[in-house]
């Protein structure tokens, strides 16, 4: 089967210096991909060189078998980003409103909101178990809340892939667990591809199929169960320097003398 | 007044020119207040008198021309201005909002030579300044129904892209949204309803008639069509209280129309301090 997504030797630089180098990577229907990767390491990039936000220097990209330039089908790809930590918090918007606006791809110019919009979205609502809020403001929600409004927003035009840029940050752990019971159901349950930036290591290999490593360019892509029988030195070689930082938790840390 | 209102024209421009403002400019400053845009209403102003003192010249020099109405090179050089903004913004990529004061001054720089050369410091300027009851006439009262009708439309046909594109640029463009061009017409539009209002409020203080009302109905409401809904309320409160006062006392209408949405802000504060006072009382009780 084609892949919905196909990276091919895809590179990029900001200013004078790589943050992506020749990266292929090919995502397949049905997959729950964690990128994982430290800091710097080019993830963030990478998806938005795929939702075409930057273009690449060198290489292509195909999203469901058609050039990213030609792609218009946005309706099949939701993104959440970073929002929780970044929008403007004091927006005059219902949740509902801006769940709604998750649809606008869908519609195309000159058309208009109606009832069915708005049953939709509170069908999406329902899905991030959010619907008890669609009439308060966003801005009075907490981050884990927020979080939720966004997924439903990227999930009410029905696609088939949903990328998620560090969704957790900035969600308080007591909810991060829920978090992933939410989207290991929207992956099992209703099979929309995932593909999730991350940088903790440690809960995205218990939830993911697959996972991707890179810094700069892919090191490791494979399925989870793979991924966790690697030793420290493995991951030592996978990353080069970094490695301790990126795949250790504290506790190691400070048996590290750090 | 309502006797005089249908004795003397001046007074039914003013009046019709006025309640169009009131709904078209806070409609607009709606957009403008969220996407934290609130100077450049303040910059194409003054690119607005810039254009009013270049046609007070022409007037002057070239007699052919001397019943022309300064309204229409204002609008020129304000939706000028609106393009010129828009193309500095993306020149100082990290210091946006330098385009601001950067046409800001050129045009109150370039007005007040314009101005001088015209012989112009005079009631007439004044009028442009802080708005005139009596300046406007039955064809810029036509002009801006037209540009009202217009804006209106716009408004409505693109309102979930101009949302997308204020609550969230990033989403707008995966969305497949044409944010230049949305936010093209969107300048172009706010650069000719300044110029519209101009003639009521003034120059001085046009951006406060898109900015005042929206400061107060943020303070009330939930969502964004509420406060589209109530900065347009407040917009015509502030536009009929104000012109009536301006007709009474004998003063500018801009600084009763102002003054105005001033206290209608004040109001707006209070009510939010003690509604949430008495609120949290009753939390506690």
């Amino acid at each position: 089967m084609k892949p919905i997504v196909e990276i091919d030797h895809v590179s990029f630089k900001y200013e004078k210096e790589w943050v992506v180098k020749d990266v292929n990577l090919s995502i397949h229907s049905g997959q729950f991909l964690g990128l994982v990767g430290p800091n710097g390491s080019g993830k963030s990039t990478l998806i938005k060189l795929m939702l075409g936000l930057v273009k690449p220097d060198q290489g292509s990209i195909q999203l469901f078998g058609q050039p990213l330039k030609k792609f218009q089908n946005w309706q099949e790809i939701g993104f959440v980003s970073q929002k929780a930590n970044s929008f403007n918090s004091g927006f005059p918007a219902t949740v509902l409103e801006v769940v709604r606006s998750g649809l606008v791809s869908r519609l195309g110019t000159l058309k208009f909101f109606n009832r069915q919009h708005e049953k939709k979205a509170m069908e999406a609502l329902k899905t991030v178990e959010m619907e008890e809020f669609a009439q308060a403001n966003i801005g009075e929600l907490s981050g884990g809340q927020q979080q939720r409004v966004f997924i439903a927003r990227a999930l009410v035009s029905d696609p088939s892939l949903v990328i998620l840029d560090e969704p957790t940050v900035g969600v308080d752990s007591k909810h991060v667990t829920d978090f992933y019971d939410l989207l290991g159901k929207l992956n099992k349950e209703q099979g929309i591809t995932l593909l999730m930036v991350t940088h903790d290591i440690g809960t995205i290999t218990e939830h993911a199929t697959h996972v991707v490593c890179m810094n700069k360019t892919v090191h490791f892509h494979g399925a989870s169960e793979e991924y966790k029988e690697f030793s420290d030195e493995d991951l030592n070689r996978l990353y080069g320097h970094s490695v301790q930082q990126l795949t250790h938790n504290h506790s190691h840390d400070e048996v590290n003398g750090r | 007044m309502i006797e005089s209102f249908f004795q003397y024209e001046f007074l039914q421009n003013a009046a019709i020119t006025g309640l169009l403002i009131g709904l078209v400019a806070p409609l607009l400053g709606v957009f403008i207040v969220v996407r934290r845009l609130s100077l450049i209403a303040d910059a194409l102003s003054h690119i607005t008198l810039t254009g009013i003192a270049a046609s007070l010249l022409l007037e002057k020099r070239i007699t052919a021309i001397n019943d022309w109405n300064p309204i229409y090179m204002g609008m020129v050089f304000s939706v000028a201005g609106a393009i010129l903004i828009e193309r500095l913004r993306k020149v100082y990529k990290h210091y946006e909002e330098l385009a601001i004061p950067i046409i800001l001054s050129s045009g109150i720089g370039l007005g007040v030579i314009l101005i001088s050369l015209a012989d112009g410091f005079n009631t007439d300027l004044f009028s442009y300044l802080f708005g005139s009851v009596t300046a406007v006439d039955r064809s810029s009262m036509w002009t801006v129904l037209s540009i009202t009708v217009i804006v209106i439309a716009i408004v409505i046909l693109f309102y979930k892209e101009l949302f997308v594109l204020s609550f969230d640029e990033e989403h707008a463009s995966i969305s497949g949204v044409n944010g230049r061009f949305i936010h093209l017409i969107f300048i172009v539009m706010v650069a000719l309803v300044i110029a519209s209002s101009m003639q009521v409020v003034g120059i001085l203080l046009v951006s406060a008639l898109m900015t005042l009302p929206v400061a107060s109905a943020l303070r009330l409401s939930r969502s964004f069509k509420q406060t589209i809904g109530l900065s347009i309320a407040f917009g015509e409160m502030s536009v009929i209280i104000g012109l009536i006062s301006s007709y009474h006392l004998s003063v500018p209408p801009g600084g009763t129309i102002v003054m105005t949405a001033v206290l209608l802000l004040i109001m707006t504060m209070a009510y939010k301090k003690v509604s949430t006072q008495q609120w949290v009382k009753g939390e506690a009780q």
